[in-house]
């Protein structure tokens, strides 16, 4: 668990350009960390990459928060 | 001005006389280009007249693996894809009721389907780089229309759209996509017209004669540069005054 904590924070820094202290685990990715449509698009590809798995759209529409990507992956890798 | 230094550019039909053309402005504005069609040892002699800076992949476009390959394999061969021209295109003409399902399938594939593939193939690249130029080559019957290539004129309308759509998902990256519309240009495919022929084609274009693959390529290498970072989602008709739309 804080393993895929851990590396969803690292690509949400990378991805985003934000400092790792604002990417807490209730941090929205669009209202807190500044991301758009796009970015959350990116995002979500990239989670599925670096965690091989498959996030299908209605899954990816309900991951709006760092918390939301954790439990997802917790939950399906 | 229209320096690609450094800038890594896949032209598709590049073995076409517009293609190779492309292919060589590309190239001669500086950037590193992967040439790909279907015809290899074509590929090569163009490969050997430019020298440096160039990578030879054949890639057969009616096949989506190949297609989505392509993509990898340019990307893997350059480190990256900045300018994709989606140039590859073939015909297959008859009126459309005598029209056959493979010929409109295979127009569609080739034409349309390839240039969606590859602009996706290449876009997360584009968009991690906040950098990229996709211009597709389009051709003026796209938006007139004319008989006998119902399927032709379909796809080249499409890649309008298709275009249109793209550049509004990826402009915000740093990202422009647009069309070039060619009217009739003199390559080897209009070699073989008499000069009769010729004359009832050029009589409808004011400026009296067929345009150049420069002609085309100059307007992709102006839409493939820094200086068109503010042109989007645009078609630029490129045809003599054939048609002005």
């Amino acid at each position: 668990m804080s393993d895929i904590a851990d590396k969803v924070k690292k690509i949400v820094v990378e991805h985003l350009g934000v400092e790792d202290d604002k990417v807490t685990d209730t941090a929205s990715f669009i209202d807190d960390l500044g991301a758009d449509s796009l970015d959350t698009v990116e995002l979500v590809m990239a989670f599925e990459e670096e965690f091989g798995i498959e996030i299908p759209d209605d899954a990816a529409e309900k991951i709006q928060t760092v918390k939301d990507a954790i439990e997802f992956i917790s939950a399906n890798s | 001005m229209f320096d690609l230094t450094g800038k890594k550019a896949l032209v598709t039909g590049a073995t076409g006389g517009i293609g190779a053309s492309i292919a060589k402005m590309l190239h001669a504005a500086g950037a590193e280009v992967v040439v790909s069609g279907t015809r290899a040892e074509k590929l090569q002699d163009l490969a050997s007249e430019l020298g440096e800076r160039v990578h030879v992949i054949a890639a057969n476009l009616s096949d989506r693996e190949s297609v989505d390959q392509l993509a990898k394999d340019a990307a893997a061969a350059m480190g990256g894809v900045d300018i994709l021209v989606n140039n590859a295109g073939i015909t297959k003409d008859n009126l459309a009721m005598r029209m056959k399902d493979e010929d409109w399938d295979s127009v569609m594939q080739v034409n349309l389907e390839s240039s969606f593939r590859l602009m996706k193939g290449v876009m997360r690249g584009m968009m991690k780089s906040r950098w990229g130029r996709m211009v597709n080559i389009t051709s003026v019957v796209g938006v007139t229309g004319n008989p006998g290539q119902a399927n032709y004129c379909a796809s080249k309308a499409g890649m309008i759209g298709l275009s249109k759509s793209m550049a509004q998902e990826v402009a915000s990256r740093g990202i422009t996509v647009n069309c070039v519309a060619p009217g009739f240009i003199a390559t080897p495919m209009t070699d073989v017209l008499t000069d009769e022929q010729k004359g009832a084609i050029t009589a409808g274009i004011p400026s009296g004669e067929l345009g150049a693959p420069e002609d085309i390529a100059s307007a992709v290498l102006y839409l493939a540069s820094n200086e068109a970072k503010y042109v989007n989602g645009q078609t630029l008709h490129v045809n003599g005054g054939l048609a002005m739309i």
